[in-house]
């Protein structure tokens, strides 16, 4: 169990110095002794060749294929991706899936920014306020979405649609038309997210230090002033934390138009609701995949999903690059 | 002075309002699991909680194994948290304090393999469990969850920060070997860092649906989030029980959560100036 031979920490305060030295000692002493670090690091890389690199590389080679995950796998070359560029559905979910991402993300990353800024200068009450505010986060996207629907439901046991007509107004299908659909999916979004992403904020607010704040009075900033020069450019890191973040969630709904959508009668399982109001590009996926048993084309929408993804990311860095650049260039 | 308490008050009523948009649907969900559905559909509805708890839950219990859907949903999130927290905070034990060749490699191998979607590999993953017959079974959502890349690299950031070398150096001195170092140095001192990274884990695995959702498919054998939602499917009129059971599923965390959140969300905010 315990290792004979001494180990090396890595304890010199800078490791360039020293690694050299180290290098040599760890070469002197042969891998084999280095066994208890190997088998301590092993865990999540044997789980992750097996669960997570073996699968990737799978199903790289089932997107040329078509399978139903029974019977012979028949190589179809590019056929599944020449389908795909023709799949309506597919672009609809596309389409669906950055339309509630932005619905949702926009909103959300303001509304935390404003509690964020609340937060930080009130006094009292900073601990409980913090626990409400992040309570949302930690419950099950499944719970909110049952919720949602019941209280966005049509029938007059809609809390909403209630509401609304006390106020005499006329009901609203909600879970009917295609922009509500989409208006109650970025909500739900939004009512879970927002809590989380004020208290991001609000660490990077507490980390801005009070002489830059100073100095902005000291030079006769206004409120308004310092928070555009001073405030917003310190939490530009965050920023990015959080937009990186909600980019990320926001390509993978899923769950919120699953559990809103499968009781729909009116429509086949899984198909987002009415029109597909609320198909997303994993809902797509899930349904092509495992309802269908459609292996070879459910790989190939995991893939260009990827891909789409992967372009958006390289994009939106580039533009936050090249901002960067024009502001350092500026000053 | 009258102006800046002026303020104030706006400022606590605007907070105020923000608390109650944040937990008014717990408070709703409470109302229709404690009435009945007909009382939903008066005019004007009923705003607060009824009696009608237990007898909504009654309905709930012959309508779906409510408990052992909990049960399993149990087993799971405390087994995948004890794992994580094990393998990973060794792993991170080690990266943060350990020379060894091929160190740097394989921990910046370990920062890449964040950045791979992980749909990507859910359709082959079922294939695998089921070539492994592990379909329907615990060990399909347990054994792939215990180890992620995450809690690897947020545990070797805290400890390297919260373990001191000159422990480990003296410890060593004394003729502890690399795994007593880790449980008799290492561990007293990094268990704040592990509470984050416990809480987070368990909430995550108490709340995930896409993969216990394809792979759990025997109806009698659910989690919790599972059930829930085919639950919803199938009886989504009787709202009194849908909520009844949605109350139970979530109410249990909430609460766990409510009595850790303090530290717990300082540790977010301090992770989120990290990365």
């Amino acid at each position: 169990m315990v290792s004979a031979t001494p180990v090396t920490p890595a304890d010199a305060p800078s490791p360039a110095a020293s690694g050299s030295h180290r290098a040599r000692r760890g070469r002197k002493r042969g891998l084999w002794s280095f066994w208890p670090q190997y088998l301590a690091v092993s865990p999540y890389f044997l789980l992750f060749a097996v669960f997570m690199l073996f699968p990737i590389l799978f199903s790289l080679y089932l997107a040329f294929q078509k399978w139903d995950g029974l019977g012979e796998m028949e190589f179809v070359g590019l056929r599944n991706f020449e389908f795909l560029l023709k799949d309506d559905l597919f672009w609809l979910s596309l389409k669906n899936t950055f339309l509630i991402w932005f619905m949702s993300t926009v909103p959300m990353l303001f509304l935390a920014l404003v509690l964020a800024n609340l937060l930080n200068s009130t006094v009292r009450f900073t601990g409980f306020y913090r626990i409400a505010y992040f309570v949302p986060n930690v419950t099950s996207v499944v719970a909110i979405a049952i919720f949602f629907g019941s209280v966005f439901s049509s029938t007059e046991a809609g809390l909403i649609n209630v509401i609304l007509g006390w106020l005499s107004s006329s009901p609203v299908p909600w879970l009917v038309n295609e922009w509500t659909i989409k208006i109650v999916i970025a909500t739900l979004i939004c009512w879970q997210w927002t809590g989380y992403n004020a208290i991001i904020y609000l660490a990077g607010l507490q980390a801005i230090p009070d002489e830059l704040y100073e100095a902005a009075k000291i030079d006769g900033a206004g409120p308004l002033q310092t928070f555009f020069r001073v405030t917003i450019p310190q939490l530009r890191p965050v920023i990015l934390f959080t937009v990186v973040i909600s980019t990320i969630n926001g390509m993978q709904t899923f769950t919120e138009p699953q559990v809103l959508f499968a009781s729909n009668a009116a429509n086949a399982a899984n198909s987002g609701g009415p029109g597909s109001a609320g198909l997303t590009s994993i809902l797509y996926f899930y349904r092509e995949a495992f309802n269908y048993n459609d292996y070879g084309y459910g790989a190939a929408i995991a893939w260009a999903l990827f891909l789409v993804i992967l372009l958006f990311t390289v994009i939106n860095w580039r533009l936050v690059q090249r901002r960067d650049r024009t502001a350092k260039g500026g000053s | 002075m009258t102006r800046k308490r002026f303020l104030g008050v706006g400022l606590q009523l605007t907070m105020l309002t923000g608390v109650v948009i944040s937990l008014f649907p717990f408070y709703w969900t409470a109302v229709m699991a404690t009435n009945t559905t007909r009382d939903m559909y008066t005019v004007p509805p009923k705003l607060s909680p009824g009696p009608e708890l237990f007898e909504n839950i009654g309905r709930l219990l012959t309508n779906i194994d409510f408990f052992g859907s909990m049960l399993n949903t149990v087993i799971v999130a405390v087994s995948v948290t004890a794992l994580v927290l094990f393998f990973d905070s060794l792993a991170a034990f080690t990266f943060a304090k350990f020379d060894f060749p091929g160190r740097n490699v394989l921990f910046g191998l370990l920062m890449l393999t964040f950045m791979l979607p992980s749909q990507l590999a859910l359709i082959p993953q079922f294939v695998i469990m089921v070539n492994l017959d592990w379909v329907g079974t615990l060990k399909a959502l347990i054994v792939p969850a215990a180890a992620n890349a995450f809690g690897i690299f947020w545990m070797r950031q805290y400890i390297s920060g919260a373990v001191p070398d000159d422990l480990l150096a003296a410890a060593r001195i004394d003729g502890c070997g690399f795994f007593r170092q880790y449980l008799y140095v290492a561990l007293p001192v990094i268990r704040p860092g592990l509470a984050f990274l416990g809480i987070t884990t368990f909430v995550g695995a108490w709340n995930d649906y896409v993969w216990p959702l394809i792979v759990m498919v025997d109806p009698s054998n659910l989690t919790l989030q599972v059930a829930l939602s085919q639950l919803n499917t199938a009886h989504n009129t009787d709202y009194s029980m849908i909520m009844a059971g949605t109350l139970l599923a979530v109410l249990p965390l909430a609460v766990v959560f409510t009595l850790f959140a303090r530290g717990f969300i300082r540790d977010a905010m301090k992770g989120a100036l990290r990365g």
